[in-house]
């Protein structure tokens, strides 16, 4: 297959970007999107270009490393699947490709695709976490917790924190990255003593990154590479103004509901 | 140089507890005077530097990555094990020792290999208490699956995604610690140098990868967390960041690196399909509980798997091995998967694989409880190759996975660097000559969470430590040392590609010091790899400049390390004249093809001190003593 790929270039924080085109030749179907940037990269490099910057590590799609707007679509045009998992077959020859890093304002660029996704860090920071110190912990089976509760906190929990629901959002927002921590600690005994302390510490914090608001759009969902379900925004949203109405979080009666 | 493990005297069930009672503690309000460098945030990194900082020390962690969550841990899938005996199967702390020692081919220590497995409770309970999502049986209780080299049920697991959220775990106790100004993160830094001064550890130098700026970073104690080399090999499951700079630059300041030449082949990865290849997919080793594997017993035979009967089908695992079957160690898996695909009865393009059918597992358990069990590897496969596992049978090869070799290190986890600590991979402590599966995680997060926290007080408790003077020369020096050679590596504007010559690399480790090595492969390679090392100096081109993100620059640096550490390995490989686990030397072999161990010349930990200027490293060796387990050749027959 041969592409044409019009790719954002920008070499520097601040710099002016602008799209640059490329062709992309023996491209073949079993070859993954980012093994055909690869191959366009070394033949920058042997012409002593600089070759395209862009986040990969994991390449088998935990990481949360990678991620890119494929003709406008975060990942590319499969369903439930990072760039890295995305292989050429599923374009065909002669087709055009435009290649953008993550659009949102809470994700800055730092060069070409690479953007920086530390808000991210910043959200799980405010309370993404059981204050649990290590060495303080009961028997693991002390605690039983059903098993639809820990499918779903797992389901939850599957999050890669890659940003493509960000970066899928018209509001630019962070929520169902937000939702999907605070519910998979929401669905745990474990979670359960700072619940509501969670849900109001991170919703602060996602609130004063860059990051819009939601208005259920519903494209996180659609561009979530690991299905995780819009569900949790509404889950997040109760937590959250559960804890807002009452003010201090004791108050608020627990469960794993 | 004297090897001293310092394993504490006393009968093996008492070492750890009594170990801990000896060693010195740091008063509560001292800890936060002193300040530990902690590079790289996988399981040992970032449960070390939150632990740390729980104590109250103060801690500066720091990774390659763009957030600490990314660490290549997080790729990890089957599980973790523990000797809780949930399953009232016959496991204990000593079975779970037991396995560890003999699936390791007994080149490993038995001290640290009973506190891992006495340690193994704690890490479960610990990552409940995080909200880890483990599996769990309808009752509520947790869940264990079987693995490789066991013959009980011991292996934790949270879908195919057991080491994502045990980082998470991890991670999720970091940022709580970052947010409480215990520990300063940075990210998107690595560590390019070692600050030894006064014969201790007091430092690193760290390129920011966005900037470029090249900056010395002090403080009482450094734990390298640095996970594996197995990239050495290019093409690897490892993800295409991991990297020896940090233990291979830490090397060459004085640490000793021991068993280089220890290297897991896992036997489930999916096959090369082409030449862009830039790494192998694993398909976690949980699927041989259920999955049978399989070739034709024809050599060449060009039918669809389907078409196949089963008369004409060689089971050979089963076969070989029946008391293990398709649940065999690593190793023995491997192995047994390029001898028949030697034989000409590979499968798939090239002939380079073997079939892992699951039609039978699927007709006993039905398809949902397959999905249930492997949905998200069944998934991948299919993304990856375009080929329906629930239809026809996946197609696997052994590919690269683990290094159980590392920086040597004592009992306390420390190097031969005083206040130079090794976590997890990276040291080369607990799995022998071969890891049983889902016992990395185990590792990583002992270490972190359990024995570093112990151990690093009392080597700040009992070592008086001076501050370094900011222009003290060591510092300089190490500054000097990483600009010089970043700058050669930009100036050379050579015509071939890094990545051309990490290929290059990859291919001679692969063929030489892979699967199968044997002395006339191994000195082929160590004529091969200094030339190739030579051109590289020579002919490498890296574009761009040291002052911006260049991810050609970093990945030069990585192979110019890799150019060296493969040398060491090779010369390993070839010293140890004998077969053991990972290392299977084809002059050292059985009548019937198995690993041949030679315990009257080789039952040591070799450890190879650097020696400056292209002279030959020096071989150091520790003895290793069997006092508890009865030295016996593998079967798992």
């Amino acid at each position: 297959m041969r592409l044409t790929l019009r790719v954002w270039r920008q070499p520097a924080p601040n710099a002016e970007g602008r799209l640059v085109t490329y062709t992309a030749d023996d491209v073949t179907p079993d070859m993954s999107f980012l093994e055909m940037l690869d191959v366009v990269n070394e033949g920058l490099t042997e012409k002593g270009e600089s070759p395209i910057a862009f986040d990969h590590d994991c390449r088998e799609g935990i990481c949360g490393s990678c991620g890119m707007m494929i003709n406008g679509v975060a990942h590319g045009p499969m369903k439930a699947t990072t760039t890295c998992q995305l292989h050429m077959r599923s374009f065909k020859d002669g087709d055009t490709l435009t290649i953008e890093p993550w659009r949102a304002a809470a994700f800055p660029v730092i060069r070409d695709l690479c953007v920086d996704r530390s808000a991210f860090d910043r959200i799980i920071q405010a309370g993404g976490y059981v204050s649990v110190a290590t060495g303080n912990a009961p028997d693991g089976n002390t605690l039983p917790v059903a098993k639809g509760d820990a499918e779903a906190a797992m389901d939850a929990a599957a999050c890669i924190g890659c940003g493509a629901c960000v970066a899928a959002c018209p509001n630019g927002s962070a929520s169902l990255f937000t939702a999907a921590k605070l519910s998979h600690l929401s669905h745990l005994p474990q979670g359960q003593p700072e619940r509501y302390r969670r849900a109001l510490m991170m919703v602060a914090q996602m609130d004063e990154e860059s990051f819009g608001n939601c208005t259920w759009f519903g494209e996180c969902q659609e561009a979530c590479p690991k299905d995780v379900s819009i569900d949790e925004i509404a889950r997040m949203n109760r937590d959250f103004w559960m804890a807002s109405l009452f003010e201090r979080d004791e108050k608020v009666s627990t469960g794993t509901g | 140089m004297e090897l001293r493990s310092n394993i504490p005297s006393g009968p093996l069930q008492q070492k750890w507890d009594k170990h801990r009672f000896e060693m010195k503690l740091v008063n509560p309000a001292n800890k936060r005077k002193y300040h530990v460098l902690v590079v790289g945030s996988g399981l040992a990194g970032a449960s070390a530097a939150a632990t740390l900082s729980e104590l109250g020390y103060h801690v500066s962690c720091f990774c390659f990555q763009d957030s600490p969550r990314r660490a290549h841990s997080i790729a990890a899938q089957g599980g973790i094990n523990a000797a809780k005996n949930y399953q009232n199967d016959g496991d204990s702390v000593w079975r779970l020792f037991y396995d560890t020692v003999k699936g390791g081919d007994f080149r490993s220590r038995e001290a640290n290999v009973y506190r891992l497995a006495q340690l193994s409770v704690n890490i479960i309970d610990q990552c409940v208490a995080q909200g880890v999502p483990f599996a769990r049986e309808y009752g509520g209780l947790l869940t264990n699956r079987s693995f490789g080299g066991a013959q009980v049920s011991r292996t934790f697991y949270a879908r195919g995604q057991t080491g994502q959220q045990l980082l998470l775990g991890a991670y999720q106790a970091l940022e709580k610690e970052i947010a409480k100004g215990g520990v300063t993160m940075f990210p998107r830094t690595e560590m390019l140098d070692l600050v030894v001064v006064n014969g201790r550890a007091r430092g690193i130098v760290v390129r920011d990868l966005v900037t470029g700026a090249i900056t010395p970073h002090m403080g009482h104690a450094v734990v390298l967390a640095t996970g594996g080399y197995g990239n050495v090999f290019y093409l690897s499951t490892n993800a295409r960041g991991s990297n020896a700079t940090a233990i291979w630059r830490a090397h060459k300041r004085g640490a000793l690196f021991a068993n280089p030449c220890f290297t897991q082949i896992h036997p489930t990865c999916i096959p090369q399909s082409g030449h862009y290849q830039s790494k192998l997919t694993l398909m976690s080793e949980s699927l041989r509980n259920d999955g049978r594997v399989w070739v034709p017993r024809q050599k060449g035979d060009a039918r669809g798997p389907g078409q196949i009967p089963e008369e004409e089908r060689d089971y050979y695992l089963e076969r070989k091995y029946p008391s293990f079957g398709n649940l065999s160690p690593r190793d023995i898996a491997s192995r047994a998967a390029k001898e028949v695909c030697d034989e000409g009865r590979g499968v798939g393009p090239g002939g380079l694989g073997v079939y892992l059918d699951f039609a039978d597992a699927i007709r006993r358990l039905g398809e949902d409880t397959i999905r249930e069990r492997y949905g998200n590897l069944f998934e991948m496969y299919e993304r990856i190759t375009d080929e329906n596992p629930y239809r026809v049978p996946m197609r696997i090869y052994p590919a690269v996975h683990y290094t159980m070799g590392g920086l040597w290190v004592d009992y306390n986890l420390m190097s031969t660097i005083p206040g130079l600590h090794v976590l997890g991979e990276a040291n080369f402590s607990d799995h022998g000559a071969n890891r049983l599966g889902a016992s990395a995680l185990m590792q990583g997060l002992a270490d972190g969470y359990f024995v570093i926290p112990y151990t690093i007080g009392h080597y700040l408790a009992s070592t008086p430590l001076e501050p370094v003077a900011p222009d003290a020369p060591e510092l300089r020096d190490a500054v000097r040392n990483v600009e010089n050679m970043g700058q050669q590596l930009l100036g050379i504007r050579g015509k071939r590609t890094v990545q051309s010559f990490h290929r290059e690399l990859g291919k001679i480790m692969w063929e030489h010091c892979g699967m199968a090595r044997n002395a006339a492969g191994l000195e082929e390679a160590l004529r091969l790899i200094p030339a190739v090392r030579e051109e590289f100096w020579k002919n490498v081109t890296v574009p761009g400049s040291g002052a911006e993100l260049n991810q050609s620059l970093e990945h030069a640096g990585r192979v110019a390390d890799f150019l060296e550490l493969a040398e060491l390995m090779c010369r390993d490989a070839l010293h140890r004249e004998e077969s053991c686990g990972g290392h299977f030397r084809t002059e050292h072999e059985t009548p019937d093809g198995e690993a041949q161990r030679d315990d009257s010349r080789f039952a040591y930990v070799a450890a190879w001190e650097y020696q400056a200027n292209g002279a030959a490293p020096v071989l150091h060796k520790e003895a290793l003593q069997f006092e508890n387990v009865h030295l016996a050749t593998r079967s798992y027959k």
